[in-house]
């Protein structure tokens, strides 16, 4: 039985591996109802006022209401597309890969629904490369719903045609970035594109794309089926509905939980996720993945867990990721971690990202090998602010927001492991081995 | 010299891919697209590979999947590989390099017939991802021919922290001694961690 504090919308009856099947997924949820109703009852633009009426915000990072990003679409008869961004790769975020994994037909009957109201006659699922088990499970489920007549031409004899293809990608962060993803999907290497024009205006093969991630186009079926209003009866004002909840790190019980946005934070990791390890206790948490920048524990645990409180806590719920760092923590081996992961996946386009990210990097590992002086965080966190806004995409912000909250809020704990290193070290040029040296494990 | 000075990777757990740094000084010309009687394709794959170009308004958009293709049947995207696939697609060997060199799980250099990729990001990190690269490399020793393993950044599954994708199955949360028992259960041909998988587990809320 799911603890009381959660809400199963989208992971209803996910504990039963029958609703991966076409047949399950009809039997225990009513599946396919919604998508019959808009095929055969609904006209798009009713489909399309549902959604902009929920409310519903796109759940993969920006937060975007998804009906307005539907809308942005030119009306008119020229080829459009509708990509569902299936390449969840921001550490800490796994509940996509649940949702296909379990309940696949969901994200299959939204995508179909939201094709409908954005007039799209092809769609893709661009799923990460590493995620090969749900990509088959989703290759599995598209032809059944071919088979059904769900997909293809004339769905349910409506005279509309949707084509749908899993695309699976082949590793890289940066294809999770709407353009790039775009450039991967037309068989390129995935660099970001310069924006404006916008995917809504021109984006695969040029033409109007609609982008939604995974967990926001499984939201479709049901506000379709229930109506804007129960889906506002959930969740906040300003963030309506449930969210499936990445919980990992230093926590008893990890893993996604589905609750209503607006609970509070500290529900989510000790009462659902158990709280620290035992004997330990929490120090610090990215709210909303590692772009997000890190909270102390007094800062954040109070907080309710939505878009806005997030925001005005000067962080962000992203894709709504928790990761718990616990006293074992050393949070300038994590602000490593995390440059280095962000260096790794800089696409090398622009340069304030590749190199903004580079010299974090550098200069970081001279933090842990105690060869920095507290001078050096002062430039540590000047390169952030020269990254922030300087690209074409958010990679390089989504180094310095984590990157420099972690030194403003923990200079004390930086200038320790400096100080710490250093004496270790005793020469303040020998170079100590960086890359072994961890700050956690236990 | 930092460790990130060395031949332009970020993170020195993670292998360096020569092709990225050295080139692959190709014996025939990149820039041309060859004709299929030059490349010895053999039926089969040029019958996936334009089964595949038909998957998509555009046949470029194919390169991905057609590069998974190759690395499936050849081991890696070896050089020949890709001359065929580029000329069945119509498409320059120079052109597919550049794509499958971007890639992380698009191998531009031979590899080892096992996969084994440890997640050495945040959430795995801080519950002992380090210790398990390290016992899955000492598993298995300099028998590069069978495995190849790596570092990896972010796998998506930070619920079963620390954890490996094995030959594209995931498993977690791994102890360093599993990494032992996977790699001898992989030389024997047998089922790997069977109660570490993650398709076994039920949702976190339920245990």
């Amino acid at each position: 039985m799911p603890h009381e504090l959660e809400t199963r919308v989208l992971l209803d009856k996910a504990e039963d591996p029958a609703l991966a099947t076409l047949e399950g997924y009809r039997r225990l949820v009513g599946g396919y109802g919604a998508l019959e109703r808009a095929y055969r009852e609904m006209e798009p633009d009713e489909v399309l006022s549902a959604l902009e009426d929920s409310g519903l915000r796109g759940r993969g990072g920006a937060g975007f209401a998804m009906g307005k990003k539907a809308s942005f679409l030119p009306r008119g008869d020229m080829p459009k597309y509708l990509c569902c961004n299936a390449d969840e790769s921001e550490p800490g975020a796994f509940k996509d890969r649940e949702l296909m994994q379990r309940n696949p037909h969901q994200l299959i009957e939204g995508i179909a629904i939201a094709a409908l109201a954005a007039g799209a006659g092809h769609a893709f699922i661009f799923i990460r490369g590493e995620y090969a088990q749900q990509a088959d499970i989703l290759e599995r489920a598209v032809a059944e719903a071919y088979e059904a007549g769900y997909l293809g031409k004339d769905i349910l004899g409506t005279r509309r045609d949707l084509e749908l293809v899993v695309h699976r990608g082949a590793g890289a962060y940066i294809c999770g970035e709407e353009t790039a993803l775009l450039d991967a999907l037309e068989g390129k290497r995935g660099n970001p594109r310069l924006k404006p024009p916008f995917p809504a205006v021109q984006g695969l093969y040029g033409g109007p794309t609609l982008i939604n991630n995974v967990e926001t186009l499984s939201n479709v079926p049901r506000i379709v089926a229930n109506g804007p209003q129960w889906f506002r009866g959930f969740g906040t004002e300003q963030s309506p509905g449930t969210k499936v909840v990445s919980i990992s790190g230093r926590v008893r019980r990890p893993g996604n939980y589905e609750v209503e946005l607006g609970i509070p934070t500290r529900d989510l990791i000790y009462e659902l996720a158990g709280g620290p390890l035992p004997g330990h206790e929490v120090k610090a948490f990215y709210p909303g993945g590692s772009s997000s920048p890190v909270l102390t524990a007094e800062e954040g645990l109070d907080l309710p867990y939505s878009f806005e409180a997030m925001a005005e806590a000067g962080s962000m719920l992203g894709s709504g990721s928790i990761i718990v760092a616990d006293d074992t923590v050393s949070i300038p081996h994590m602000a490593l971690r995390t440059a280095r992961f962000y260096h790794h996946e800089s696409c090398g386009k622009c340069t304030p990202c590749r190199e903004g990210t580079n010299w974090t990097v550098k200069m970081l590992e001279r933090v842990v090998r105690g060869e920095a002086t507290p001078m050096d965080l002062d430039i540590i966190a000047s390169v952030q602010q020269n990254i922030m806004g300087r690209c074409l995409c958010v990679l390089g912000d989504s180094m310095a927001m984590p990157v420099s909250a972690m030194v403003r809020k923990f200079r004390h704990e930086f200038e320790e492991v400096i100080a710490a290193a250093s004496e270790q070290a005793g020469d303040p040029h020998a170079v100590v081995g960086a890359a072994e040296t961890t700050g956690a494990g236990a | 010299m930092s460790p990130v000075d060395g031949p332009g990777i970020s993170n020195p757990s993670l292998p360096v891919d020569p092709a990225l740094t050295e080139g692959r000084a190709p014996d025939r010309p990149a820039e041309e697209i060859p004709e299929l009687h030059e490349v010895d394709c053999p039926p089969d794959l040029r019958e996936r590979i334009e089964e595949l170009m038909a998957r998509y308004p555009d046949r470029r958009s194919a390169s991905i999947p057609v590069l998974w293709e190759i690395q499936e049947r050849y081991g890696w995207c070896t050089p020949e590989g890709i001359r065929q696939a580029a000329a069945v697609m119509r498409f320059t060997p120079a052109y597919l390099e550049s794509v499958a060199s971007f890639y992380d799980l698009l191998h531009t250099r031979p590899v080892g017939r096992h996969k084994i990729a440890v997640c050495t990001n945040i959430a795995c990190w801080m519950r002992g991802a380090d210790g398990l690269l390290e016992a899955f490399r000492e598993a298995v020793g300099d028998d590069t021919e069978e495995f190849f393993v790596t570092g990896f950044e972010c796998l998506g599954a930070c619920d079963i922290a620390p954890m490996a994708s094995i030959d594209q199955v995931y498993y977690g949360p791994l102890e360093a001694a599993e990494a032992g028992v996977a790699i001898s259960q992989l030389r024997a041909g047998e089922e790997v961690l069977p109660d570490k998988a993650l398709s076994k587990r039920g949702l976190a809320g339920d245990s």
